[in-house]
């Protein structure tokens, strides 16, 4: 399962998390999850962050830019529900009213440990 | 002795047996190059405290690379869609025609070291050209670095086998590995360790390793290899990760084969053959992991400062030859 | 049979030029397109006959020339360069029907094309010191007039024909010099009289006569350090005047060489060889460089000529060394290597000069910078280009390869020689076959990629048509000539071998063993291209197929169309592309030293604070250093000279009276 990151809006507290989910307490780079530089070269994306009005139409294209079959994976309350930016004048809402997003990763950061399961569970192992 | 090589292709004995070592060499390229590259990623995740993938993950993610769509840019002409292609191509063709686990393949008397390097050289160009073709600003710098270290790299790489092929009096891959085999004592000479410390600069050049490139890279601006094939998906990206895994799975054989020849197949028999196959994958194996453990304790080097590895390369192969006609 | 078909190809040449200048607007073009390519099939004919019978055919005319009669024969060394001549000019006729007719061009241009084709017919073939002088000189003219033809006025072209006119001239100069002090020594104007005589030169005279000779030819060549005038000219020529200068001009000054060093003198000295191949290695590495670094066609072009003459005379020096140390078999293999990269070499530069002229025709520049997606308006043109871009690359299966093989072939078995300074020049030979070939690469993946591929960057290259179907079948026929000799190379050796005997003084044992790939005769070493090609097509059909096999949903199937991945830019123009200047930066600044780029920076800073600029603006030049290192002074010594002379004569009677007084007393002097 190849990932491309998007941040869409992110505080940076949900890529702190991440590199940790890759790092060697979690590892998720064992189950087969890899963040690959392009979105040619994904299966998905991992979204962090709100989608702010600057981000949207790229997040869009990124999407776009994925071969099929793809997923959206929501990261952090932000992307999630808009969390504590919901609503705010910037900001369009939450990842999944612009993509349709397949898996959601609650928490505001979430901890590494449910980051990697959540990839697990894409991953399939 | 010339005889031998100059025989056409029909008339020489187990023809098909040449064919089907051939065949098999393909083969083990294809799949042992992912595996070789899984297992340096494996080494290097030790190394790092993780656990990482495991070694097949590569041959995983080639399966579901193939049932994946495939995205081509629009205006981009054939170049794009022909270029894994070539690369493939080129790369199986140079695997079959090296002696990887036999020393008998098909048109050995065909092809020669020169003939791989140029067949290497067309995957690197199909790569380029495929890079430049989709025109966006990242494409177009990955082809101009990898050119850059490509003309660097490859000049390296001739004089490398010319310092081998001068010692055995002939270019042909199979007669320099067979020759070495009845001369052990020039695995020691001074001009084979030179040869051999020149190989590893371009191995590790030609396959984008570090210090010269790092693979994981996710920034654009430090990318040389990547930024090339930033535009591919699905099949074609496939068909450029297995192609690129193939020729760092050629140029590990061809390196353990010219400097440590021992249990290569010379008879064209079927055990004989598995033995190579074995023989072949425990010596890239350990090359392999050595190459992992270099990776892992150095840093990357500033672009500018990989010709200078590079030219130290090229003079290494330039030293090794003089060496030779010296001490002859 | 080949005297006749010869001399009427020669005669119909003659007569095209004469009808281009006569002809009326409307009839000249083809007229004199026609008449040429009949002349080229004629002159093949002949020349073909030659190379395969082996007979040299000679004949003298009394007549034609006033005191010395013409001298005539054609030997298979002649031969080769007369077909190598034909071929491309053959092209290039068919070629200029096309090239022309978007504006009629003048009565000189068509005339001086053929004209220009006939002399290059002829040289080869001359076999007097006069008959091959006076062939020279008409060669320089044609071609100089024939570079002129297109953009007369521009001060660029003016430019350029003035260091052609000075640097041939001055070698023509020199070979007079050379020839006549051996037509002197022998009694005798015809080359086979000298050859007759060549036994009783002495040493040092022979060596002064090679020297003034190699001056000139590498001059007409274009070997560093005299290279100055290809840069200049070929981009400043119309394209099938390029292609024939690149072609076939360049490769009689490599006729030169072997006629004289090897025919006339005999095979001579082990250090007249070194010198040439010294020539070549130079030449080589710096033509690659500066192709690497150029970034308009032409140029990059005139500097792969460059490249690649180098890498014929170091073939052509290390056959001399080897056969002057008496490696008949050795020297035969890599002078018939250094002849087959010739042929090759004007098979696939006439290819991409046509092409870049026909780029140029239809997008108004050759400017890479400005160029780009090129392959989808002209897909044909793209092809040929890219056929004769991937040969000059050595990419197997083409004929840059097989020739380029065979060279380093024949350059690693040399090392048999066990002469310790062969031994360093073949190893500087090998380095420098290495280094080109990387370089080159890189040079045309860019001429390929950043001129054909990706998007326009002008709007002239986003308004290119395909040419017209005469411009492409003469870039057609040429790079069908690259294919045919990169899969199946064998067909041409013998010829070459016959070509390579009569090269060298001593003759030379069959190189390559018959058959269609390249087995070598005398040492061990073989390739079959046709079988690597066969590999290559099968694994591309076979790769094909199975990923047709995969199972896969149906919305999958065929590859989706996307815009290119600009990694989220919204905007995205090809103003952001790559150009030919960035693609080439990084190999600039690796070979800094030698290049010697000019940069010029500047920032103009806001009103308010220096932390804050309002403009930048970067320039960056590469010029030849050469020109600047060498030439430069030189002009600048001569200018000097000038002024200084000019103060002498002030015009008064007294002054000169007393000059020639004094020139007199020193007359007797010298005299007494
Ligand atoms: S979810 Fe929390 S940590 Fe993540 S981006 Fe939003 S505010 Fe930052």
């Amino acid at each position: 399962m190849q990932l491309r990151h998007v941040d869409a809006g992110s505080c940076n507290g949900c890529e702190i998390e991440i590199a940790q989910a890759f790092a060697p307490v979690s590892d998720a780079g064992r189950f087969g999850a890899r963040l690959v530089a392009s979105p040619r070269h994904a299966d998905g994306l991992l979204v962090t962050g709100v989608v702010t009005k600057n981000m949207a139409v790229p997040l869009q294209m990124t999407f776009e830019a994925t071969p099929r079959p793809r997923v959206v994976v929501a990261c952090g309350d932000c992307a999630v529900s808009g969390g504590v930016f919901a609503g705010a004048y910037g900001v369009v809402g939450s990842v999944r009213d612009v993509l349709p997003v397949d898996v959601e990763i609650p928490g505001c950061p979430p901890e590494p440990s449910e980051i990697t399961e959540a990839l697990r569970r894409l991953t399939g192992r | 002795m010339i005889g031998v090589l100059t025989v056409p292709l029909a008339t020489g004995p187990g023809l098909l047996t040449r064919i089907g070592a051939s065949v098999l060499q393909v083969v083990a390229v294809g799949v042992g190059g992912p595996l070789l590259l899984g297992l340096m990623g494996k080494i290097r995740a030790r190394a790092e405290g993780r656990i990482g993938p495991p070694i097949i993950q590569g041959l995983l993610d080639l399966r579901k690379l193939v049932r994946k769509e495939a995205i081509r840019a629009e205006h981009t002409s054939a170049v794009a869609a022909l270029a894994p292609l070539v690369l493939v191509a080129s790369a199986a063709v140079a695997a079959a025609v090296t002696p990887l686990v036999t020393t008998r393949p098909v048109i050995g008397g065909g092809a020669d070291a020169f003939a791989v390097v140029y067949l290497l050289l067309m995957g690197s160009v199909a790569l380029a050209l495929g890079g430049l073709d989709a025109g966006t600003a990242f494409g177009g710098m990955g082809s101009s670095r990898a050119m850059t270290i490509g003309a660097i790299s490859e000049p390296a790489l001739l004089v490398a086998v010319l310092a081998l092929a001068v010692q055995a009096h002939t270019s042909n891959l199979p007669g320099i590995v067979t020759a070495s085999l009845s001369h052990p004592e020039w695995l020691a000479s001074p001009e084979r360790l030179l040869a051999l410390a020149a190989l590893v600069v371009v191995v590790i050049a030609e396959t984008g390793r570090i210090p010269v490139d790092n693979p994981s890279t996710h920034l654009e601006l430090t990318m040389i290899h990547e930024a090339m094939i930033l535009e591919y998906a699905g099949p074609d990206l496939a068909l450029v990760t297995v192609g690129e895994a193939m020729r760092l799975g050629l140029l590990l054989g061809l390196v353990a084969n010219l400097f440590f020849p021992w249990g290569i197949a010379v008879s064209g028999g079927g055990f004989a053959l598995l033995v190579g196959l074995v023989v072949l994958g425990a010596k890239t194996a350990a090359i392999a992991v050595l190459v992992a453990l270099v990776e892992v304790s150095t840093a990357k080097l500033r672009l500018f400062r990989v010709p200078e590895l590079l030219a130290g390369g090229f003079v290494l192969a330039a030293v090794a030859v003089t060496t030779g006609l010296v001490t002859r | 049979m080949s005297t006749a078909a010869y001399l009427i190809g020669l005669g119909i040449a003659s007569a095209a030029a004469l009808l281009g200048a006569v002809l009326p607007a409307r009839r000249r073009l083809l007229g004199a397109a026609v008449l040429s390519s009949a002349a080229c099939l004629a002159a093949l004919a002949g020349a073909g006959d030659v190379l395969v019978s082996g007979h040299a055919f000679s004949l003298h005319t009394a007549q034609v020339l006033p005191l010395t009669g013409v001298d005539l024969s054609l030997d298979p060394l002649g031969a080769i360069f007369v077909v190598t001549t034909a071929v491309v000019g053959l092209a290039v006729s068919c070629y200029s029907v096309g090239y022309g007719a978007h504006q009629t061009p003048s009565r000189t241009a068509t005339a001086m094309l053929p004209a220009f084709l006939t002399t290059l017919l002829l040289v080869p073939a001359a076999a007097s010191l006069a008959t091959f002088m006076v062939a020279w000189e008409l060669m320089a003219l044609a071609s100089l007039l024939a570079l002129l033809t297109e953009h007369r006025r521009r001060r660029e072209t003016r430019d350029a024909a003035q260091w052609y006119a000075v640097m041939t001239h001055i070698g023509a100069a020199a070979i007079l010099l050379g020839l006549v002090l051996l037509a002197a020594h022998a009694g005798g104007q015809s080359f086979a009289a000298i050859a007759a005589h060549r036994r009783h030169l002495s040493v040092p005279l022979a060596s002064v006569v090679f020297l003034l000779t190699l001056f000139g030819f590498a001059s007409k060549a274009g070997a560093v350090p005299l290279h100055v005038w290809l840069p200049r000219a070929h981009p400043e020529a119309p394209s099938p005047v390029s292609a024939l200068m690149s072609g076939a001009m360049v490769n009689l000054g490599i006729y030169g060489i072997l006629r004289v060093g090897e025919d006339l003198l005999g095979g001579g000295e082990l250090w007249w060889w070194l010198v040439v191949a010294a020539l070549g290695v130079v030449s080589a590495v710096f033509g690659a460089l500066h192709a690497a670094a150029s970034t308009d066609t032409k140029r990059l072009l005139a500097y792969s000529t460059v490249d690649n003459i180098g890498l014929v005379l170091i073939g052509v020096g290390a056959a001399g060394a080897l056969a002057a140390g008496g490696e008949q078999a050795l020297a035969g293999l890599v002078l018939l290597a250094a002849l087959f990269h010739l042929v090759n070499h004007a098979l696939f530069k006439g290819c991409l000069f046509l092409g870049a002229g026909a780029v140029q025709h239809a997008a108004g520049t050759r400017d890479l910078d400005r160029l780009g997606g090129i392959a989808r308006k002209m897909p044909a043109t793209a092809v040929l280009f890219g056929i004769g871009a991937l040969s000059i690359s050595a990419l197997p299966g083409l004929n840059g390869f097989a020739s380029e093989w065979l060279l380093l072939e024949g350059l690693l078995h040399g090392f048999a020689s066990h002469s310790a300074v062969t031994e360093a020049a073949l190893l500087a030979g090998v380095a420098t076959l290495a280094i080109t070939g990387g370089l080159t690469a890189t040079a045309f993946v860019k001429a390929l990629g950043v001129g054909f591929l990706g998007q326009p960057r002008s709007e002239g290259a986003g308004d290119a048509r395909e040419v017209g179907p005469s411009m492409l079948a003469g870039m057609g026929l040429l790079a069908g000539g690259c294919v045919v000799l990169g899969v199946v190379p064998g067909v041409v050796l013998p010829a070459l071998d016959r070509a390579t005997t009569a090269g060298l003084a001593a003759g030379a044992p069959r190189a390559v063993l018959p058959g269609l790939g390249l087995a070598l005769a005398s040492v061990r070493g073989a390739i079959d291209p046709a079988l690597l090609v066969g590999g290559l097509l099968v694994g591309i059909v076979v790769i094909w197929g199975a990923l047709r096999l995969v199972p896969r949903s149906a919305d999958l199937r065929s590859p989706r169309r996307a815009a290119a991945w600009g990694c989220g830019r919204e905007l995205q123009t090809a103003r952001m592309e790559i150009t030919a200047t960035s693609f080439a930066e990084p190999l600039q600044r690796v070979f800094a030293d030698v290049l010697r780029p000019d940069h010029d920076l500047e920032v103009t800073h806001t009103a308010e604070s220096r932390y804050f600029p309002e403009a930048i603006s970067f320039h960056q030049r590469v010029d030849d250093a050469i020109e600047r290192v060498v030439y430069r002074p030189v002009m600048a010594a001569v200018t000097w000279w000038g002024r200084l002379a000019r103060r002498v004569p002030n015009g008064s009677v007294h002054r000169y009276l007393a000059f020639g007084f004094a020139a007199l007393v020193l007359v007797l002097v010298v005299l007494a």
